[in-house]
């Protein structure tokens, strides 16, 4: 008998936050998205206009966001791939915690690099 | 040890045989929405990193995107391919998700059909104008476009 029931995915603790935290990356990024189609479409009216609204981006408030965002879709990106060796890999179910552990290395190891080159951009320099 | 369904995975929708309706007489259409959320998830992970990759690490990042860039980028039909790619899947992936969504927070049914049909609507706005943007782009507005195309 195993001390804790295996085999369900969304029981409490970090399952439960992690559940909560996809879904609001999720409804973000939707949102995100239709504004980012709707800028990009820009450049069928004008260069200017293009490069007009994309230069009041170019400001560290929003370079923040910028960071806000990818910090977003990493985890959405990689507690997704979780999700999926959950429900398709034979040994997901029992190997959940290990999983979770993994999504939260491949978030730092992506984001923290991520972050540097684009605060670099952001705030002058190269 | 005892067996516990995972959610949404009810034994009414199992069969992906059946010929459009199972059993008990309804679609499959909540177990084909479920495969494709995971199987866009996977092909997104490719495509939206790449992008982000792409436009905000490589060269000069964010302070190198504007008219020029994008006339570049276009200018490679696998950038065409690759973002009309990213359009509609993470349009359906994304609409879809929030079609979920709706169905756990709404209850009136009243409420949900509203808020679908706004939904729907917005999509597919966003669907047709992006990938019209991405068929009908002029690099050439750019008068000091440096693209052969251009001269
Ligand atoms: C801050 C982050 C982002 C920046 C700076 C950015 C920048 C750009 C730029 C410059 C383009 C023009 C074409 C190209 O470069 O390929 C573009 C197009 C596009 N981007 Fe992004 N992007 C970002 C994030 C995203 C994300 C997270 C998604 C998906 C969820 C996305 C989806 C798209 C799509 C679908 C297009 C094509 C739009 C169309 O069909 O008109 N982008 N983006
Ligand atoms: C980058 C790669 C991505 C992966 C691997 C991924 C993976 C997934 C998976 C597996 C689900 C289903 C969760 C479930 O059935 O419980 C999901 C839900 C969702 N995704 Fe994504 N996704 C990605 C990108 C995106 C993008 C770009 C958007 C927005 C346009 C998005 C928005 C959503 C939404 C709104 C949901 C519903 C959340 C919920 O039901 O709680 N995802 N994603």
């Amino acid at each position: 008998m195993p001390s804790k029931p295996v085999g369900t995915l969304y029981r409490g603790h970090e399952g439960m936050w992690s559940w909560v935290a996809h879904r609001i990356t999720g409804v973000g990024i939707f949102f995100f998205l239709l504004v980012h189609v709707l800028d990009t479409a820009l450049v069928r009216v004008s260069p200017e206009a293009y490069n007009e609204v994309i230069g009041t981006y170019k400001n560290p408030i929003v370079g923040l966001m910028e960071v806000g965002l990818v910090g977003a879709i990493l985890f959405h990106a990689f507690n997704g791939i979780r999700l999926i060796l959950v429900d398709f890999w034979a040994k997901g179910p029992r190997n959940q915690r290990k999983l979770m552990i993994g999504v939260g290395v491949v978030w730092i190891v992506l984001f923290v690099p991520f972050v540097i080159r684009h605060l670099m951009h952001v705030f002058g320099g190269e | 040890m005892s067996e516990i369904a995972a959610p949404r995975s009810s034994t009414r929708s199992r069969s992906l045989k059946g010929g459009g309706r199972n059993r008990s007489g309804q679609t499959n259409f909540e177990l084909y929405s479920w495969l494709f959320m995971r199987l866009s998830g996977l092909a997104l992970v490719v495509l939206v990193l790449g992008h982000l990759f792409v436009n905000l690490m490589l060269g000069g990042g964010i302070t190198a995107l504007d008219f020029a860039f994008v006339a570049g980028k276009w200018a490679n039909p696998l950038w065409q391919v690759w973002d009309l790619l990213m359009l509609w899947l993470a349009m359906l992936h994304g609409t879809n998700g929030m079609r979920t969504i709706i169905n756990d927070y709404a209850e009136k049914d009243q409420t949900r059909f509203w808020l679908k049909s706004l939904l729907i609507t917005a999509s597919i706005v966003i669907v047709v104008l992006g990938t019209l943007v991405i068929f009908t782009f002029d690099p050439c507005l750019d008068p000091s476009s440096t693209l052969s195309v251009c001269k």
